[in-house]
């Protein structure tokens, strides 16, 4: 059967495969003897895998790594880190140990490899974890990334579709880095922009989860690759629908004016091909939809906590210098599984 | 015409390239664009919705596909955003032809003969002179957009012809096809609603 080829480069989490494309290939997998200890698998679309080991302790496993999205290797370092890193405080963990993931040209200036870990590795030490290894082979391209472990408490596990109706939605960090750094690649985005994008990257989620656990949690998902729709298409869980406040969704305000000049990428589309069709746009201008599936990478997290909770939390995360922002509500499963409204 | 040529280039290349080309057009006319994938040509023509121009494309080989921009008269002008008059224009105003299909036959009776009879309805689409504007499937219409279709070919054609071609996410997912889906893209009821609301003419098999 010919199947569609589509390449577009880029890095970061804007690199990732389609998610249609992934999920035809793991429904094709045969079926694993089931172990009542794996509580969350990749069956359920989760951000990490969790392990039970004890009634009280369970270990989170995730791995990330991807192509530079920006020039500079020890900023590339940090961002490919923190966006590793987040798996575990989207799941309500705490960080332990990582490995290094390295592709890198033999040929190429090992320098900049240096500088690429050194910006990992501060990350890893910032995050209180220790970096315990690694693995490198030759490539073509660099790619960069971490595999991470970290332990949580199985009662305490941030489901990404564990959200109830009435609750509110709260993103933690703005939106339209995607978009962004791939106008700075082509000389159009400004070096304000540019940096505000490297600053939120670069920033562990560490702060916000460390935040949130002082409330109580329903679902809690990271915002990468998908774009802040497909997380929350995936939150949804097939079980819920939403409603998303379309002016009230944190962004990089540059953003808006690249996608108002169509400086539009590959991966937003993809994802639009992907999560459009469950959602309805009202009142809502091409920029913000372009906004919306961008693909994010080292994103921020996405938090559907009951309203008090929801209102308390973002306040003190404000304080705190987080730009997190009430962005939806979930209501009870209708038609249009996402509505935005401007 | 001015021609671009956006193969081997990452997006938003390719989108930036063809503004320019409409840009130094500085008026009325065409610009054609080749690109190498299908995501490209999505975003051309998005920007082209956004900026009411007129988009066509066609696939030319598995990596080569072929977009052509018409720019009319009053859009031009790239500093005056589109405009609500120019839709309403007499000269633009031309029949909005919707074609719903709701079910993998056509007619009642025969099953069999039911499948031959929208096969070839489908065909005979791609002979007319006026294409529709949009196709859209839903229910049991759903199957015909999916792999193992026998209409696949002509709906790619009509795609390329510019038809817009949509089928229902909800039946999709009922019927379990949701991945297997292999020409135009997913939509909603919402969608579906409107686009049936702003018909002209709606032609049902």
């Amino acid at each position: 059967m010919s199947e569609q080829k589509i390449f577009c480069k880029g890095g970061g989490c804007g690199a990732k495969l389609g998610a249609g494309l992934l999920h035809r290939i793991l429904e094709r997998l045969p079926k694993q003897s089931f172990d009542e200890n794996l509580l969350v698998g990749f069956d359920c679309r989760d951000d990490a895998a969790v392990y039970r080991l004890s009634e009280d302790m369970a270990v989170v496993h995730t791995l990330d790594f991807f192509p530079p999205m920006v020039e500079n290797p020890y900023t590339f370092g940090q961002i490919a880190a923190a966006n590793a890193l987040s798996d575990i405080y989207a799941m309500g963990g705490e960080v332990k140990t990582a490995l290094n993931i390295v592709c890198f040209p033999e040929n190429s200036d090992i320098n900049i490899l240096g500088e690429i870990m050194r910006g990992g590795m501060e990350k890893v030490a910032e995050s209180g974890g220790t970096l315990a290894g690694g693995h490198s082979i030759a490539d073509s391209e660099i790619k960069y990334g971490l595999s991470v472990t970290g332990i949580v408490n199985p009662k305490k596990i941030y489901k990404n579709n564990g959200g109830r109706k009435g609750d509110l939605l709260v993103l933690t960090k703005k939106l339209g880095v995607g978009l962004i750094c791939m106008a700075s690649r082509v000389g159009e985005a400004s070096e304000e922009a540019l940096s505000e994008a490297v600053r939120s990257m670069t920033t562990l989620n560490k702060y916000a989860a460390r935040i949130s656990k002082e409330y109580e949690v329903h679902g809690c998902t990271d915002v990468t690759g998908f774009g802040f729709l497909g997380h929350l298409h995936e939150m949804m869980g097939g079980r819920l629908s939403c409603m998303v406040y379309g002016d009230r969704v944190p962004y990089i305000e540059e953003a808006r004016h690249l996608a108002e000049e169509f400086l539009i990428t590959a991966a937003g589309q993809k994802n639009r091909n992907h999560t459009g069709g469950f959602v309805r746009f009202e009142n809502v201008d091409f920029a913000t939809e372009e906004i919306l599936f961008d693909p994010q990478t080292s994103g921020g997290l996405l938090i559907a906590l009951g309203e008090r909770d929801a209102l308390k939390m973002t306040e003190e995360m404000k304080k705190e210098g987080i730009p997190a922002e009430i962005v939806g509500e979930i209501t009870e499963r209708q038609d249009i599984e996402i509505t935005v409204k401007g | 015409m001015i021609k671009v040529n956006a193969v081997g280039d990452a997006c938003p290349i390719p989108v930036v390239k063809t503004k320019n080309a409409v840009k130094e057009l500085g008026g009325a006319g065409e610009v054609e664009i080749l690109v190498d994938n299908e995501i490209a040509v999505q975003n051309i023509k998005k920007m082209a919705v956004q900026k009411g121009w007129e988009a066509f494309s066609e696939r030319l080989s598995a990596d080569r596909f072929r977009v052509v921009i018409k720019v009319g008269e009053t859009s031009a002008d790239s500093t005056s955003e589109k405009e609500e008059e120019i839709v309403c224009s007499p000269i633009k105003k031309r029949e909005n032809k919707v074609v719903a299909i709701s079910s993998d036959v056509m007619g009642e009776g025969n099953r069999e003969l039911g499948e031959v009879l929208i096969k070839s309805f489908i065909f005979a689409l791609t002979k007319q002179d006026s294409l529709p504007d949009t196709i859209l499937f839903y229910n049991g219409g759903a199957r015909l957009t999916c792999e193992g279709s026998p209409a696949l070919e002509d709906l790619r054609l009509l795609e390329s012809m510019g038809c817009e071609i949509l089928t229902c996410g909800t039946c999709l997912d009922f019927y379990s096809l949701k991945e297997s889906l292999a020409v135009g893209s997913v939509t909603n009821m919402y969608a579906i609603a409107e686009k049936l609301m702003g018909a002209d003419l709606i032609i049902k098999p």
